[in-house]
């Protein structure tokens, strides 16, 4: 079986990395690139990179930026922010990435993600799906940035995507996201169960047990985070150390 | 030198990087005189297996990666670029180089498919190549992005093996062919010892 992965994200915006990092030991704290180097030699497993303004005007720096990290990283890494149409996604590609992750585009134009997919394959198709609970067992996919309601049910929503070709699901619950709460359980497995895909989820990490739950009673493939890493707060190797002891497979470095 | 066959699929880009940062000169290339002069064959691929073929026909490339392995050039595969040695995929029902005996089958669906992500790979002891390429990672994770998995008929040809709802070959070594299911231009260090084992057995 493949073991659960360990996410980085960076989230991005006008070519630099924000949400606050604190690693001193960088001259540029805000390099996506030394950044993402740093995490892919400490036992990351993929990266997610995420371009919170995606602006037409950014996109050559968002480029230049994932052409310069291909250069650095031998791990997956995907890319997301502002994607609309089969050339985006083709500029993103072929400047290096493995992935990219589609989130409004797709809510207003479905079939973005079936022609994505039949371009280049199911497995660099990422649906992004900001979910947030709008009545008792009941989640909504918001877009633009988690600020509108789409007014679909996450879990519909999730399964019409896979259907099209969406190949992933990086699942951020609105709710517990910044909280350091843990993740949202119920809403993971609840997509989890749904779908025939992996699930990524992201929002409300606050400790390694989180983690372990997430993984264990919400059937996540994969879990990521933001803060909690860029911070030191913890650090991935002492993440995987603990999970491994909770006898959850993990991958460790040569 | 390595030449990699631009098909028009597959992350070349990642796979020219890897290669390049660890000291190995490569030309990307889809001119099949170019290809079929080549010192060492690298078929990347991420993709179909229908597309694949189609694409690798309409530049000629076909013949000329068949033959060339034939003459005993050393070829690497990764991905799809193992998938197409085989004979025939069921992947949109098509039939591929047939350099190596045996079919590629889809996964079952007790597992979330595509099967994506890190997964341990395990050497073939009866395979002595596979052993050396191996060397020091016998036993490593390795990553994965796919729905298909090759089914060899000669069980000499494996040189490693995983787990994903069943045992299936994710690795082969023949003669002048090295091939994987995995992608170790994607797999950290694992993927960079791997390599370096290729490039000083084979180069």
């Amino acid at each position: 079986m493949t073991t659960k992965r360990i996410i980085p994200c960076l989230d991005m915006t006008e070519g630099k990395v924000v949400k606050g990092i604190q690693f001193v030991s960088f001259r540029d704290a805000g390099d996506p690139v030394q950044l993402a180097k740093q995490y892919s030699d400490n036992e990351a497993d993929e990266l997610v990179f995420l371009d919170i303004t995606a602006t037409v005007k950014n996109r050559p720096i968002l480029l230049n930026v994932v052409a310069k990290t291909a250069k650095e990283v031998n791990i997956p890494f995907s890319v997301g922010g502002g994607i609309r149409s089969v050339s985006d996604m083709q500029l993103i590609l072929r400047a290096g990435a493995d992935k990219v992750s589609v989130n409004t585009g797709a809510v207003t134009n479905p079939a973005l993600i079936t022609e994505c997919a039949n371009a280049f394959g199911s497995q660099c198709v990422v649906l992004s799906l900001d979910a947030k609970k709008v009545a008792p067992n009941r989640w909504n996919a918001f877009i633009n940035g988690g600020t509108l309601d789409s007014g679909l049910s996450a879990v519909d929503w999730a399964k019409e995507a896979v259907r099209r070709g969406a190949g992933e699901i990086l699942l951020t619950s609105i709710d517990m996201d910044g909280t350091k709460k843990g993740f949202n359980l119920e809403l993971t497995r609840t997509v989890s169960r749904a779908v025939s895909v992996p699930v990524i989820a992201s929002g409300g990490a606050g400790s390694m047990q989180d983690f372990a739950d997430v993984f264990q009673t919400g059937e996540a493939d994969a879990a990521l985070a933001a803060s909690l890493f860029h911070f030191g707060d913890l650090s991935i190797p002492e993440l995987k150390r603990y999970l491994s002891e909770q006898n959850i497979s993990i991958r460790r470095d040569v | 030198m390595i030449t990699i066959i631009d098909y028009g699929l597959g992350n070349i880009g990642s796979v020219l990087n890897t290669f390049e940062s660890l000291g190995v000169s490569c030309a990307v290339s889809s001119d099949p005189v170019v290809v079929g002069s080549a010192a060492t064959l690298l078929l990347p691929g991420v993709g179909a297996a229908g597309v694949g073929m189609q694409n690798l026909k309409a530049r000629g490339l076909d013949t000329v990666i068949r033959n060339r392995i034939q003459q005993g050039v050393p070829f690497i595969g990764f991905c799809l670029g193992l998938q197409l040695l085989f004979e025939y995929s069921e992947e949109a029902d098509t039939p591929c180089l047939g350099v190596l005996k045996g079919k590629v089958v889809k996964f079952g669906a007790q597992n979330k498919v595509p099967q994506i992500g890190w997964n341990t790979v395990t050497v073939s002891t009866q395979n002595p190549q596979a052993v050396r390429l191996f060397n020091g990672i016998p036993n490593s994770e390795f990553y994965f992005v796919n729905s298909y998995y090759p089914e060899p008929t000669d069980p000499e040809i494996i040189a490693a093996t995983t787990q994903y709802g069943c045992t299936f070959t994710s690795a082969v070594a023949y003669k002048n062919i090295f091939a994987t299911q995995f992608h170790p231009e994607k797999s950290s260090t694992a993927g960079r010892i791997l390599l370096t084992n290729f490039i000083k057995e084979i180069l």
